[in-house]
């Protein structure tokens, strides 16, 4: 039996507890709207005691993920959390965080991108940064928060993977959330984690190394390569370690989960806190007698190819909503990776680009049914051409 | 303070730390003074580099000159790098992780990595107080990217984004930022100037540098033949009479208390120094003229010698 608690905490703090219980040895953080809470939760863990780290108040989060890069690469457990314009301004480091192997662990709130300034969540920053070699895992509420931040660090410092990890959720709309949580306690997490991060590779006067030195065309490639490699290797051990934790605290994750899919015909897939809306459609249409289910992506980098291929192997349209646009024509970001894998599938679905909840504006249960009725049209239809459609643009 | 750590040259360590076959130019300042403070600092030592001339010359993968652990992160962000650094050395060996011995921080990097891109970065970690060294390589430009102007390029220098002109006689029109003295600003332990031409009184910096308990900040004027136009084997000469005309002055600035490390007896006119370098060769004597005004009130400011009666 699992002697949890179940608890009510807002969702940023789940993830503040996470942290410290993943007995994080270095935290550097910035201020920005919305994942102050999550930091400012660890500092007092940190002032009162509870936790035994070291909090650099650095004066940006360009100057956060550097630190957090120093300090990785000397062997620390690291955490920091950032949003929106912040993971914009950490872009540069965050590449050199995954190139130099380091098992980072950071919480993004997301965020909508400037102009024009707007504190509320979508998808648009990570999407920026999305090619940056992180592993990008997205939750939908406080458990999968608490849980996919501890399981973070099991994966980001298992010698086979060695890369950082993003755990992404909606600014405001998880964030912000006060939600029931079954924690873990220390003894439990320690179990599953641990206690101290071991690094084989480290800078260390005791074994002198050169890091981030300067590479030739000579060398680049293979380089970039083995980040590539590694990155798609991660994908097994991501599995492992969410089989593991299952077994001991009974709560199972894959790359993405399937609702009401077995006969349907048509499913929606969105990433994040809004799958919940997306679930609420669904059991409506279904009292309708409509055939649609929903897919809520969780892992995506590395991108779960086979399973998504999978999964929709069944439907004959799928309706990708994301909440960022890939500039230039190409619909959703999401909406292009799954567009791309499934070109060469035989009897592939049609696939739907649908844009909503922007800058934190509310995607409804509504808009869920017009985007399933817009995806079962397209299922009793021929072809499948490229199209992007906005919800709820006033225009 | 105790004595100084180094009388002579003979107490100098013989040991190695930033070891030969690296690409630097014949006649590179920076490597000479890289080479002495690491010999202050001994082996346990974390050195972060910014990206620049050093960084690229010392570590052509797979090759490193370095005998220390070395980190090149990125250009701006050398300070925030080695923050993280000291976190972590410092957590880890509370926790009893690593063993608890003293691991010195030092911060390379160039005048644009800390004057212009990399001011933000430094000045919080300065604020902040981690227990590390940071050396600004002060070449007075770019001089990575092909010799472009940054805020420590000096007033009349030619550089390839400050070309002289008709409308911009002088070429650089604007005067050196003075970075020392906003580190001194902020109320760190220990600030100093140095330059190579006078090695004991730069590895004693650097070791009073690293061994303060708090940010130290050491300020270097490295004489670049390549970006300042001059032969490679006048790096010492060039670096001298800068000293003795009061363009460079040596001084460092302990828990606030201002001293004046290398005194000179009779101080030289600018010329003697601009002259020695083609990145001056533009100058009128209006705008020499100006030079010297500049050197001279500074040097006042410092308490320096007037320059002396022409004979």
């Amino acid at each position: 039996m699992v002697l949890s608690k179940r608890i009510a905490i807002e969702c940023s703090h789940a993830a503040s507890l996470a942290a410290k219980l993943a007995n994080v040895d270095v935290i550097a953080a910035y201020p920005i709207t919305p994942q102050t809470h999550i930091v400012e939760r660890l500092a007092e863990y940190v002032a009162n005691g509870e936790l035994d780290a070291e909090y650099i108040n650095v004066e940006s989060e360009h100057s956060a993920m550097s630190a957090c890069i120093g300090a990785s690469a000397t062997g620390a457990r690291v955490y920091t959390s950032t949003a929106g314009q912040g993971l914009a301004l950490m872009h540069e480091m965050l590449f050199i965080a995954a190139g130099n192997r380091l098992p980072i662990v950071m919480g993004v709130a997301n965020r909508s991108l400037s102009p024009n300034l707007n504190i509320w969540g979508d998808h648009s920053d990570m999407m920026a940064s999305r090619d940056c070699g992180w592993i990008q895992i997205y939750a939908e509420n406080a458990q999968e928060v608490f849980d996919h931040t501890i399981q973070a660090f099991k994966i980001a410092e298992d010698e086979r993977v060695l890369l950082p990890v993003a755990v992404c959720f909606d600014g405001f709309h998880v964030t912000h959330v006060i939600e029931p949580l079954i924690a873990l306690d220390q003894e439990e997490v320690d179990r599953f984690l641990p206690k101290h991060r071991k690094a084989a590779y480290r800078l260390t006067p005791d074994q002198p190394s050169t890091w981030g030195s300067v590479a030739s065309p000579d060398i680049q490639t293979e380089l970039k390569v083995q980040n590539e490699w590694a990155l798609n290797a991660s994908k097994d051990v991501i599995l492992e370690v969410w089989r593991e934790f299952g077994d001991l605290f009974g709560r199972y994750y894959a790359p993405l989960e399937a609702y009401r899919l077995e006969d349907a015909e048509a499913a929606i897939l969105i990433s994040g806190g809004f799958a919940g809306t997306g679930r609420m459609a669904v059991d409506k249409m279904r009292k309708e007698g409509k055939k649609i289910g929903l897919i809520k992506l969780r892992l995506y980098r590395p991108f779960p190819i086979q399973e998504v291929r999978e999964v929709l192997s069944g439907v004959r349209s799928v309706a990708v909503v994301d909440r960022a646009i890939s500039a230039g024509g190409l619909g959703g970001p999401v909406y292009g990776d799954i567009r791309n894998i499934l070109y060469d599938v035989k009897d592939r679905p049609a696939v739907l680009s649908f844009i909503a909840g922007l800058g934190g504006r509310d995607i409804t249960v509504k808009d869920f049914i017009r985007i399933g009725d817009r995806a079962l049209e397209a299922a009793s239809a021929e072809g499948g051409e490229h199209k992007v459609e906005f919800i709820q643009v006033r225009m | 303070m105790a004595a100084q750590a180094f009388r002579s040259i003979r107490d100098i360590p013989l040991e190695e730390y930033f070891t030969s076959g690296h690409r630097a130019c014949q006649g590179c300042g920076e490597t000479i003074a890289v080479r002495h403070i690491l010999k202050a600092a001994g082996p346990d030592v974390i050195v972060i580099t910014a990206t620049g001339c050093l960084e690229v010359t010392s570590t052509p993968y797979p090759y490193t000159a370095w005998a220390v652990p070395w980190y090149h992160v990125a250009f701006e962000n050398s300070a925030a790098v080695a923050s993280g650094v000291e976190a972590a050395l410092k957590t880890l060996m509370r926790k009893k992780l690593i063993p608890d011995k003293k691991i010195h921080v030092v911060c390379f990097a160039g005048d644009g990595a800390t004057a212009d891109i990399g001011l933000q970065a430094l000045s919080g970690a300065l604020e902040r107080g981690h227990d590390f060294l940071y050396v600004c390589l002060d070449n007075e430009a770019y001089m990575n990217t092909g010799i472009q102007r940054s805020s420590s390029t000096p007033y009349g220098a030619w550089t390839t984004t400050s070309p002289p002109g008709k409308v911009k006689p002088a070429g650089q029109m604007t005067y050196k930022k003075d970075l020392p003295t906003i580190f001194a600003a902020h109320g760190i332990p220990y600030v100093a100037t140095a330059t190579v031409s006078y090695p004991l009184d730069l590895i004693n910096k650097a070791k009073k540098g690293l061994e303060v308990n708090g940010p130290a900040y050491l300020h270097i004027y490295t004489p670049c033949p390549a970006g300042w136009r001059f032969p490679s084997e006048k790096t010492i000469q060039v670096s001298r009479i800068g000293v003795q005309t009061g363009v460079f002055i040596l001084y460092e600035v302990e828990d606030g208390q201002f001293r004046l490390t290398v005194k000179i007896g009779r101080r030289k006119p600018v010329t003697e120094y601009l002259k020695t370098q083609g990145r001056f060769r533009h100058l009128s004597d209006k705008e020499i003229d100006v030079i010297q005004k500049y050197v001279d009130e500074r040097c006042a400011k410092f308490g320096l010698p007037p320059v002396e009666a022409s004979t």
